[in-house]
């Protein structure tokens, strides 16, 4: 039964560290950042697959910002431009011109990521993280104090974003026209929504949104690009959507439990349980593929999926 | 517009789009101070000019149109099967295993590891369709994460020996890498004014035959095709779609992981696994069953084109410039060629979306 108590003893060692919500709230946020736009996007019937591109193009975007203004608002700047021009891409091809999203989604995956990679070796742009922004007496609240209240800047524009999406998909007349849309196009139509022009400003929400979340990558995170900065954070994204049932609530708990087991790709080895490497980075995928399938039978029977997602 | 005939707006429309992506590249180029001319220039040498070059672009050529022709049957039966790089890696994998552990005469270990790289390949996409009709998860993100698993557990395979890691590392190599595959269990070539074209490409044109046999002249086509069309009517009709469905997933799995197989025994990596073997070969596959939409005959045509990005790319790392242009380009292109068919089915039909298009 050692193995039983190897496992309690880490298990332990993990959660009474502080530094375990730290780094597991900073892998949280990127996940969380870019799965709010995309929980618009499929509410109003896009399952927005380039979620991944819009990450690594943003992130790029995000450190050559930075790398030719040394301003970290400059790189979120740069962040969301770049996002926003990738969603612009996707939105019009696949409603628009109508082409399949999926089809779009994958080409702008393939894409981005050659074209980041070509450009990387090129340009090699040169980033570093924001300053931190302590919130004095809430900061030391022991074991979550410095996870919550400790964290740099850009980790502070995740609650107004979350409020924002929110509020724009349950409380204004656009929400209840993208949702709508997601689930009846045809009777949205006849009502006079234009359908089509509500499914793109979704997925333009939604580049915003993975724009903040590769910005946040690069510049709040990591602090500086590599090409395999994402590496399938953007599908992450997706699974989290899904397990929390197309609700908000949901999603971001999804990214929370993926972001934690992403993160334990650092926690552990740092508390000096080193587990097999290829196992410690596959496991944020396999978990995701496990709990997606677990939810997705469970709600089943209620399924709140909109109902137009992914077709036009 | 309206004095022209369709056929001449289609080939302009075509034409702008091409001529699109070019520039776009040539922009993408300039600012980083390459010189258009030069690259293609050696674009060109490393794909076909050079000797031999034509037998590396055809050699090439084989998998990529395997992952294609896998892709086309699951797209017509309506399915998104976006995950054929981590099939080809799981199949490749597969295959090198065979290659090491299975002692037998040369041709029965061939025939062994290409049939274990197909069903390896099959089975990692049945993961997908298992999900997808037990538990109603869409296929598109559970293969898309499979592809993520699939690197960490063939690393895993690299760097343990009882699986695929080389025993006898070569001395000072740090690079992970499984052992050669004997002599006697690749794939023949044959050789055509001094080109060494693999027989693999025999797989390849056969297989393209078969599918293209099987989807336009058997039911089993026929009933593919309406699944894809219209699940309802499908269901109606008495059409399982759970069998044809997963069959489908199967197949294309399967393909992706054939395709693993012969990149390992036609030594377009020296007859080796190791990181970074796919080659990229599953994404550009499916990209070729993006553009050519449906037709397996155009993909060996495709494909060739893919692979001569290929060759090309590889030969322009080796004068120091960026791998990567090869991908560029390609993904830029099939951006570009996704766009005329839309416009000419806008043109040609106006669905009722289409109102507020103006």
């Amino acid at each position: 039964m050692s193995w039983l108590a190897d496992f309690t003893g880490a298990a332990g060692d993990v959660v009474s560290n502080s530094a375990t919500y730290e780094v597991g709230l900073r892998f949280f946020a990127v996940l969380a950042f870019a799965a709010t736009g995309e929980w618009i996007a499929e509410k109003s019937g896009t399952m927005n697959i380039s979620v991944e591109a819009m990450m690594l193009g943003s992130a790029f975007g995000a450190a050559v910002g930075y790398d030719v203004s040394s301003s970290v608002s400059v790189g979120f700047i740069f962040a969301v431009s770049a996002g926003l021009l990738i969603a612009v891409v996707q939105a019009n091809m696949s409603h628009r011109l109508l082409v399949n999203q999926f089809v779009v989604g994958l080409t702008l995956n393939v894409l981005v990521l050659a074209l980041v990679a070509f450009l990387h070796s090129d340009l090699n742009p040169v980033s570093k993280t924001a300053s931190s922004l302590g919130i004095p007496g809430l900061k030391s609240i022991p074991l979550v104090g410095k996870a919550l209240f400790d964290q740099n800047w850009p980790f502070y524009l995740l609650p107004p974003l979350v409020f924002l999406a929110w509020w724009l998909l349950y409380r204004t007349r656009w929400g209840l026209e993208a949702r709508a849309v997601g689930e009846d196009p045809v009777s949205s139509l006849a009502m006079g929504i234009p359908v089509l022009a509500r499914r793109r400003q979704a997925v333009y929400f939604c580049g915003i949104c993975a724009g903040l979340a590769g910005g946040y990558l690069v510049l709040g995170q990591i602090g500086r690009f590599e090409n395999t900065i994402v590496g399938g954070q953007g599908y992450l994204v997706l699974a989290a959507v899904i397990f929390g049932g197309w609700s908000l609530k949901g999603a971001l708990l999804g990214c929370a439990l993926f972001g934690f087991a992403n993160s334990l790709r650092l926690i552990l080895p740092a508390l000096d349980h080193p587990l097999n490497a290829e196992l410690l980075s596959a496991l944020p995928f396999v978990l995701t593929i496990g709990m997606v399938a677990l939810v997705a039978h469970h709600k089943a029977g209620k399924s709140r999926q909109p109902r137009a997602l992914g077709s036009f | 517009m309206n004095r022209l005939s369709d056929t001449s707006k289609y080939a302009l429309l075509y034409f702008a789009c091409i001529s699109g992506a070019a520039v776009f590249l040539l922009v993408v180029l300039t600012l980083t101070g390459n010189s258009y001319l030069d690259m293609s220039e050696a674009f060109l040498e490393g794909s076909t000019l050079n000797a031999g070059k034509w037998g590396e672009t055809l050699t090439a050529m084989v998998p990529i149109a395997l992952v294609a022709l896998g892709a086309i049957v699951c797209f017509e039966a309506g399915y998104v099967n976006i995950g054929q790089e981590g099939q080809l890696l799981v199949g490749g994998a597969a295959a090198a295993y065979v290659g090491i552990h299975f002692t037998g005469p040369g041709p029965l270990v061939l025939a062994a590891l290409l049939i274990c790289g197909a069903l390896a390949g099959a089975i990692w996409a049945g993961i997908s369709a298992l999900l997808k009709f037990w538990r109603g998860v869409p296929e598109v993100l559970t293969t898309l994460l499979l592809v993520m698993v699939a690197f960490q557990v063939t690393g895993y395979g690299l760097k343990t020996t009882s699986l695929i890691a080389d025993p006898n590392p070569v001395a000072g190599s740090r690079n992970l890498s499984s052992p050669e595959l004997a002599e006697n269990s690749r794939l023949g070539e044959f050789e055509i004014f001094s080109n060494q074209i693999s027989i693999g490409i025999f797989i390849a044109l056969f297989l393209a035959g078969a599918v293209w046999l099987v989807m336009n002249r058997t039911l089993i086509g026929f009933r593919l095709k309406t699944l894809g069309r219209n699940s309802l009517i499908a269901r109606r009709a008495g059409i399982s779609e759970i069998s044809y469905g997963s069959g489908a997933l199967l197949f294309s799995g399967g393909m992706a992981g054939l395709a693993g197989a012969t990149i390992l025994a036609s030594g377009l990596t020296s007859y080796s696994f190791s990181p970074g073997f796919s080659l990229n070969f599953g994404w550009g596959g499916l990209l070729v069953a993006l553009v050519i939409r449906g037709k397996a005959w155009l993909a060996i045509l495709a494909a060739g084109l893919f692979a001569g990005f290929h060759t090309g790319s590889q030969f322009l790392a080796a004068t120091g410039a960026s791998r990567q242009i090869g991908n560029l380009t390609q993904g830029i292109f099939v951006l570009a060629l996704l766009i005329p068919p839309a416009v000419i089915y806008l043109w040609q039909r106006r669905p009722a979306f289409s109102g507020e298009i103006r």
